[in-house]
């Protein structure tokens, strides 16, 4: 605290300026609307009255480019990867995936000619959530995870040693 | 890529304005409003729809070929991620169909609650195409007062089947196991307080300005028409036609149970609304009834511990909560089926979206593919 110290009032708070950049990312993490199959009525449920995910401030949008996280719920099939890549490619940067479901994750019980084994085969995941469908909970203990990855991402130290 | 491919699909004619060209717009497979997965290519003459062609198949998880290479029984759970909407239907279409093929005496008890988990799931499904159809025409509160009532409906089935959504509720001669008391007690405390929530959303809708401006005239077909096309379920009986296969060709439990197959005069998307929500109703009286002729005794006949049915062939069909839900299936006398074919709902209204928009605006498509109420899943199977 050194120089600062006791000059301030007490309505000041001082941190890094890495860790308030984080913070706002992670408390407003806008997913975009992009349901594939079983997983988006989860989804869905998640948004809707019980789970509330709004608690969090997740608020779908419906277009990539205001979106930050693309939560790619349901099976991707080969027809629909060209899809999810380009609307991917819109998103600006940061941005992040979580792939909700085991056919996300792995291509689940659908391991044949049509089905795309996973959907890291296109694009990076950043949170695998599990099941079949997940349950709301679930995807939010994955919205979690995604919040505690963010809070360690650094950007000033990054950029200093880039530079 | 896709605009290339989409100029391509829908042909260009001359424009009735001189001067002018048909503009082509391309519509999801990323839409909010698509219901799933849906392409939808459009021809607009100005505000009109001249021409529309669906490009669907971006759910296609080759469902049908997965059946002929796995038990009857590892089956079940693959039909629950059809209609994965209202999964116990799609669990009875299978099952019956199996059954057909054998002389099974199915025990009473579980017939009514085989009738009685499907029509919550009737109820589950309508619930969620409320919400979604409303909240693409812009109503917001029906989306959180009908998920208020499908959170309920599943948490029933997670208390009777384990699971919220994807439930593997019923096998091949009954059921896995006996329902629990609770269940029962917690349905009958549901459809209780039901009607009168159906009560609240029509406060909201049924007789608000903007939905009947939105709804009433749009999207209008004939009873011939919806005949010709195949049509089946509420886009079926919103024409007038009473064509219901509980009633037609009655399965499970529903011979013994009293109800009322609603039907609309005008064939537009606010008669379908119409049909719907009464459908609902008439769900919850049949729901009543199955809890208080619910049959003691077993629960399952006894089956063999390799299901093996004779050589042949059958078609069973029913009343899907979105129109007649088959299955085609072929077996050579093994363990596994020979041909399994899926007769979606879906797949086959949605050939009737072309004959109900064209004409129509842009912003009439929206609420037309809302009130044909399709699933991707098993339409792309």
């Amino acid at each position: 605290m050194g120089l600062i110290d006791g000059k301030l009032s007490d309505n000041f708070l001082t941190t890094k300026f890495d860790s308030l950049v984080a913070w706002a990312r992670k408390s407003s993490l806008w997913p975009m609307t992009f349901g594939l199959a079983c997983c988006a009525i989860e989804m869905m449920a998640s948004g809707a009255a019980r789970y509330d995910f709004d608690r969090f401030g997740v608020i779908f949008r419906a277009t990539p480019r205001q979106s930050d996280v693309i939560i790619i719920a349901g099976t991707v099939t080969h027809k629909m990867g060209d899809a999810i890549l380009r609307v991917y490619n819109q998103m600006p940067e940061p941005r992040w995936v979580i792939a909700m479901g085991n056919c996300a994750t792995c291509g689940g019980p659908y391991a044949n000619y049509a089905v795309m084994q996973g959907v890291d085969e296109i694009i990076p995941v950043d949170v695998y959530v599990p099941g079949c469908p997940p349950r709301p909970e679930s995807l939010m203990w994955g919205v979690m995870q995604l919040q505690k990855k963010i809070e360690q991402e650094r950007f000033v130290r990054k950029s200093i040693s880039a530079a | 890529m896709l605009d290339v491919e989409s100029s391509q699909r829908v042909e260009r004619g001359p424009s009735t304005v001189p001067g002018t060209e048909d503009l082509v717009i391309n519509m999801g497979p990323q839409h909010p409003s698509t219901h799933g997965v849906l392409r939808v290519i459009l021809k607009m003459d100005g505000e009109t729809v001249t021409d529309v062609d669906c490009d669907i198949g971006y759910l296609h998880r080759g469902t049908e070929k997965i059946g002929e290479n796995i038990t009857y029984t590892m089956f079940i759970p693959y039909t629950d991620r059809l209609d994965y909407i209202a999964a116990p239907s799609s669990n009875l279409a299978w099952v019956q169909t199996v059954e057909s093929l054998f002389d099974w005496e199915i025990p009473p008890r579980a017939l009514f609650i085989r009738s009685m988990v499907a029509e919550l799931s009737r109820i589950a499904s309508h619930l969620l195409w409320l919400a979604t159809h409303a909240l693409d025409i812009g109503a917001m509160t029906v989306f959180l007062w009908c998920f208020r009532e499908r959170e309920m409906v599943l948490d029933l089935f997670e208390r009777a089947f384990g699971a919220r959504l994807t439930v593997n509720a019923f096998r091949l001669g009954g059921l896995f196991q006996d329902v629990p008391q609770e269940f029962l007690d917690d349905t009958r405390a549901f459809i209780e307080i039901f009607p009168s929530r159906i009560d609240d959303y029509e406060t909201l809708l049924t007789e608000n300005r903007i939905w009947l401006q939105r709804t009433q005239g749009v999207g209008v077909i004939s009873a011939e028409d919806a005949m010709d096309l195949a049509l089946t379920g509420p886009i079926l009986r919103s024409t007038g036609v009473q064509w219901d296969l509980r009633r037609a060709k009655p399965y499970a439990a529903y011979p013994f149970l009293d109800f009322v197959v609603p039907v609309g005069e005008n064939g537009d998307v606010y008669d379908r609304y119409l049909v719907r929500v009464e459908e609902m109703r008439q769900s919850t009286r049949i729901i009543e009834q199955c809890l208080d002729m619910l049959p003691d005794g077993p629960v399952s006949c006894k089956t063999p511990r390799t299901i093996k049915p004779p050589a042949g062939e059958v078609y069973h069909s029913i009343e899907n909560p979105k129109g007649e839900f088959g299955f085609y299936l072929v077996s050579d006398g093994t363990e596994t089926p020979y041909r399994v074919r899926i007769r979606p709902p879906s797949f086959i209204n949605l050939a009737g979206l072309k004959k109900l928009s064209v004409g129509g605006l842009l912003a009439d498509v929206i609420a037309i593919i809302g009130s044909i109420d399709i699933v991707l899943g098993e339409c792309d199977r």
